[in-house]
């Protein structure tokens, strides 16, 4: 931890990208789990996730990025899934 | 070449402005400064200087552009009063905690309700604490000199804080005195070039501003703060040496008016000082030694040297152009009485709330606080710390 003396002036950043360090993941309570058999691959999860946590690899959904998911529901809540079945669902953390 | 002129404060500081030639300026107008910004937008319009004007929607807004800018990389400045001042409060803090070298002019006013636009120092004494360097001014002279000062104290890179320079509405503000321009070319390579820190524009070197910072380093910060703030008056005073050598004129941490052997003292801010310092030499041609300490420099207090300047005298009379209701005493009076606690020896001291909502301070308020503070040196009697003067009973 910084002294006083340490901290940069006004607190501002100055390396770019450092939120990579701040793994925010820490904070779910929830978990998104992915059901990739009922994935239409419309990529709603990727465009409403408020964070960068939908991973997408050669233009498909790939697997969550827990270090800085937080849970917050909102993939499970805008995926269609298929056929009514959710490719998203919202599980209690630790169970 | 120094020119003598006639012109008023709101003037003296649109020329300081049109001088220091800011990149953006967030403004919103409000009497008694709207002719400050007024004058500096003609400039704008005619070329004067290279100025973007941000037009802002309220003080708020005004003071959150200006934030913006600074923070992009430019200098940038503006003025206000009164309500204004105290609608960007919010804004206020950010700024000093952001260390934007912001400078802004400020026509003391009082605030509401009642309603009222004339001078008083309620919404400078109302944002002493915001983190912003406070400076204040006598005359149109005063607000010239220290503006074109806070430029050059703002972006110091000791400093990097935004800095007020405060002078009463309308007594100031609007009156016009006898002052002596710089000639702009001189004025202009006395700030210098503007620096950046940190611009947000400079894209190759990307940062961020406005962290989120919790318990783990909140304090580091504000201990951080406090600490540039404390070196501030070193600056002030090796910028005003610089300033003299421009000008042939003198500036401190505040003025001290036949104080050296004086018995008692006033200690008054901005344009009341004048009217004080004609009553002190109508005394001192009776031989009764009374002196004058006008603070200047308002924060960072400069506690140590305002203490010294004061202990030897046997009484003081504070006077406030703004009050802390619920509080025992005006703002300036707690500062001094601060200043003076740590003394075994020190003058007895009393306050007076004076000239509020613009109410005139009389040559006979001046005198009727020196006959007092000479009579506690008599008898020791002090009728009540606190008083309002002016006031109708
Ligand atoms: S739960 Fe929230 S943060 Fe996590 S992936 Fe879904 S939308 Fe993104
Ligand atoms: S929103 Fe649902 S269906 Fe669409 S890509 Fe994401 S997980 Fe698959």
């Amino acid at each position: 931890m910084k002294t006083w003396k340490e901290v940069p002036p006004g607190a501002v950043i100055t390396e770019p990208g450092s939120s990579r360090k701040f793994k925010t993941g820490s904070w779910r309570a929830f978990r998104p789990k992915w059901i990739p058999e009922n994935c239409i691959q419309c990529l709603f999860c990727w465009i409403y996730c408020p964070d960068m946590s939908v991973k997408v690899k050669d233009g498909k959904r790939t697997e969550f990025d827990y270090d800085y998911c937080k849970g917050c529901g909102i993939c499970a809540l805008e995926c269609p899934g298929k056929k009514g079945n959710k490719a998203i669902v919202m599980e209690e953390e630790g169970k | 070449m120094h020119r003598k002129v006639a012109a008023n404060g709101n003037e003296a500081i649109a020329n300081a402005m049109r001088i220091a030639n800011p990149d953006v300026c967030g403004a919103y107008p409000i009497t008694p400064a709207t002719e400050i910004m007024q004058r500096f937008t003609t400039f704008v319009s005619n070329g004067k200087v290279k100025t973007e004007m941000v037009l802002a929607e309220s003080e708020h807004s005004a003071m959150s552009a200006c934030i913006g800018a600074a923070a992009a990389g430019g200098r940038v400045a503006t003025a206000t009063s009164s309500q204004g001042m105290a609608l960007m409060w919010e804004m206020l803090f950010i700024a000093s905690g952001l260390r934007l070298p912001i400078v802004m002019g400020m026509a003391n006013r009082a605030l509401s309700a009642p309603i009222n636009i004339h001078g008083d120092h309620s919404d400078g004494m109302g944002a002493r604490d915001c983190g912003w360097i406070h400076l204040y001014c006598e005359n149109a002279q005063e607000a010239f000199d220290n503006m074109l000062m806070a430029f050059k104290l703002a972006e110091h890179m000791d400093v990097r804080l935004p800095v007020m320079v405060g002078m009463d509405g309308f007594i100031t503000s609007h009156a016009i005195q006898t002052m002596e321009w710089i000639d702009d070319e001189t004025a202009a390579n006395f700030i210098g070039e503007y620096k950046s820190t940190n611009p947000l524009l400079d894209i190759k070197n990307p940062v961020s501003y406005g962290p989120l910072i919790l318990a783990d380093l909140y304090m580091e910060y504000r201990k951080a703060q406090e600490h540039v703030m404390s070196g501030v008056p070193k600056v002030v005073l090796d910028i005003a040496k610089e300033f003299e050598q421009i000008s042939g004129r003198k500036y401190g941490l505040f003025e001290e008016y036949r104080l050296d052997d004086a018995e008692v003292a006033i200690v008054v801010m901005s344009s009341a000082a004048g009217t004080t310092k004609e009553i002190i030499d109508q005394f001192r041609e009776k031989g009764i030694k009374v002196g004058l300490l006008k603070p200047r420099l308002f924060r960072p207090f400069p506690y140590a040297e305002v203490g010294e300047a004061l202990k030897h005298l046997k009484a003081v009379a504070v006077l406030d152009r703004a009050d802390c209701f619920g509080g025992s005493h005006g703002p300036l009076y707690v500062d001094i009485a601060s200043a003076l606690y740590n003394y075994a020896q020190r003058p007895v001291l009393i306050n007076k709330i004076f000239g509020l909502g613009g109410r005139d301070y009389m040559p006979d308020h001046a005198e009727y606080v020196i006959n007092e503070l000479l009579q506690i040196t008599k008898d020791g009697k002090v009728k009540s710390v606190k008083e309002y003067i002016g006031v109708r009973e």
